[in-house]
């Protein structure tokens, strides 16, 4: 009897390490695949940003940085203008869609919540809201530029301006705001909520004293985030900000961003090693605010590990 | 037992259709150390907050019969002056992530007090007061959170006093420490019992025979609605329970 038990489990062990070694194949396998797959992902970004930095770097001079488009078929003259017009239209837009972003979030996460509990209304206005913050966050940058066109273009009389840009800018960002403004005041632990109401503090001195503070590296991950994606788009400026290439002396002058300028060059001209040098400065700028965000979200986490 | 600093009158709350309490009418006395006793889902934590009205915070909350601190109806009074009088430690240590000193400032402060001088006199004062002057006089401006659990807790207690409130609710204080930090903060209840009323939940009955001056028994049957079977002096209610629930809950026969 025992024998037969003590036979019976060097059978099962015997078993088990056939199909031990069967599924450290299999894991080698796959996990050398999986190696394969990220590599290749690797390789091509680095050959894309590469191309751009190699053949863009060879356009580039202090001469480029520092003077201004010439207009024509040949592309002549460098990108200071476009520089200094992408400054504006990031500073004007996020001036516009930051307290907005900012706000809406903090009403969502510190607010709606108590309130939608007294009125179906307002409960319905909120559920509202956010599936419209979901929504505006999928929608393409162009159909915010056509919006923009009709509005803050023609309708307004704006005209192709850094005004109308701005503007349209802002809505195109603004889902972004107030999504990791979102996030970030949810992070903050309930527990320093109480604390603070229970000292005696009104909501709002919790709310600026001690929920906002520690929200800030989210709340600055995000207008981070929207200030990349003002730089890199073009369709929606291609319809609000015009295509001019000089120096907006006023909100209301049009203009051409790096990325815009970009376009034109690609497009409209033969200087395709220019647009190279342009892409190149660009890919630069996005890769400084990457390692932006990064540095801030690491600090996030560092606040966050240490509530703990 | 005549000077009650707090009181309720067949008060009971509910989470929306839930009746969580019952009926309940005590009287706490003043610069004494309550305790709150009984276990786990019986109302304790619960009817503790009742005295800041943090219960209005949680969404659906109504409650009946009436709260009355020296005398005066709570609900009459404005929830944040209410708190500036009624101070609260937490269960979980929640220092503000900001420095020792600022965390105590932060009451003052948030009262509309400037004065640097008196804002110092005041963080000194209350850290003295929680036992924790001698820990952190030399490092005023390193983080809350960078302390010990046990002197976290603490000083939560000295944010708590320098808002000079009169009486101090504690829910459960000492249940995330260990037990030489624990001991510290009940050596503090006992030293602040001279000037503050004191109610404290706890889950632990040594505790509560060490730190009290009286005890209030709660106890909840099937419908998870708490009640208060009794309310005596401490040393009373531990040798000579009048109920037979409170006799077993103390000698340990459940809970």
């Amino acid at each position: 009897m025992i024998e037969d038990r003590t036979s019976e489990i060097a059978l099962i062990h015997r078993a088990q390490a056939q199909s031990l070694k069967k599924e450290q194949i299999r894991q080698k396998l796959w996990v050398s695949l999986m190696w394969f797959f990220g590599l290749i992902t690797v390789a091509i970004l680095i050959m894309v940003v590469g191309y751009v930095l190699v053949q863009g770097g060879k356009a580039i001079s202090w001469d480029f940085l520092s003077t201004a488009p010439k207009g024509g078929i040949s592309g002549e003259g460098g990108i200071s203008t476009t520089v200094a017009t992408t400054f504006y239209l990031v500073g004007l837009t996020l001036l516009v869609a930051t307290p907005l972003g900012v706000g809406a979030a903090v009403f969502l996460i510190e607010y709606a919540g108590e309130q939608s509990l007294s009125s179906k209304f307002l409960r319905s206005v909120i559920s509202v809201a956010n599936f419209a913050v979901e929504t505006l966050a999928g929608i393409p940058s162009i159909i915010f530029g056509l919006f923009g066109y009709a509005l803050f273009v023609s309708t307004l009389k704006f005209g192709f301006s850094l005004l109308s840009a701005a503007l349209a800018g802002a809505c195109l960002v603004l889902p972004t705001i107030i999504r990791t403004t979102e996030e970030a005041l949810r992070a903050v632990p309930d527990d320093y909520r109480r604390g603070s109401l229970a000292l005696g503090a009104t909501k709002w001195q919790t709310l600026y004293r001690i929920v906002l503070p520690a929200g800030l590296p989210g709340i600055i991950t995000g207008i981070i985030l929207s200030v990349g994606r003002v730089i890199s788009e073009t369709a929606i400026f291609y319809v609000t900000l015009g295509g001019s290439y000089r120096l907006p002396t006023s909100i209301m002058d049009g203009g051409r961003t790096l990325a815009l300028h970009l376009y034109y060059l690609a497009m409209d001209t033969r200087a395709f090693d220019k647009a190279m040098g342009t892409g190149a400065v660009l890919v630069v700028m996005i890769i400084l605010i990457n390692l932006l965000i990064d540095l801030v979200s690491r600090k996030l986490t560092a606040g966050v590990r240490k509530v703990r | 037992m005549n000077d009650s600093k707090l009181e309720t009158i067949d008060y009971s709350l509910y989470y929306g259709k839930y009746r969580a309490l019952k009926d309940i009418t005590i009287k706490i006395p003043e610069n004494k150390v309550t305790a709150l006793i009984g276990p786990s889902g019986c109302g304790k934590s619960t009817f503790l907050r009742s005295f800041n009205r943090m219960n209005d915070l949680i969404p659906g909350v109504h409650t009946e019969g009436s709260v009355l601190i020296d005398g005066e109806d709570i609900f009459k009074i404005d929830p944040v002056a209410l708190r500036q009088n009624v101070g609260m430690v937490f269960q979980k240590p929640n220092p503000f992530p900001k420095s020792i000193f600022e965390n105590v400032a932060y009451g003052p402060r948030v009262t509309g007090l400037k004065d640097h001088h008196k804002l110092e006199e005041i963080v000194e004062r209350s850290l003295r007061s929680a036992a924790l002057w001698n820990e952190v006089k030399d490092n005023l401006g390193k983080p809350g959170l960078d302390l010990s659990g046990g002197q976290q807790q603490r000083l939560c207690i000295a944010r708590a006093l320098a808002v000079e409130p009169t009486v101090i609710l504690m829910d459960e204080p000492a249940a995330s420490l260990d037990p030489i930090a624990t001991l510290k903060i009940e050596d503090l209840i006992h030293e602040l019992s001279a000037n503050y009323t004191i109610v404290i939940v706890t889950h632990n009955m040594q505790q509560a025979g060490r730190v009290s001056d009286y005890t209030a028994f709660f106890y909840t049957d099937e419908t998870r609605t708490g009640q208060l079977v009794e309310f005596s002096e401490t040393k009373t209610l531990f040798t000579n329970p009048r109920d037979r629930r409170t006799e077993d809950y103390i000698t340990g026969r459940f809970g």
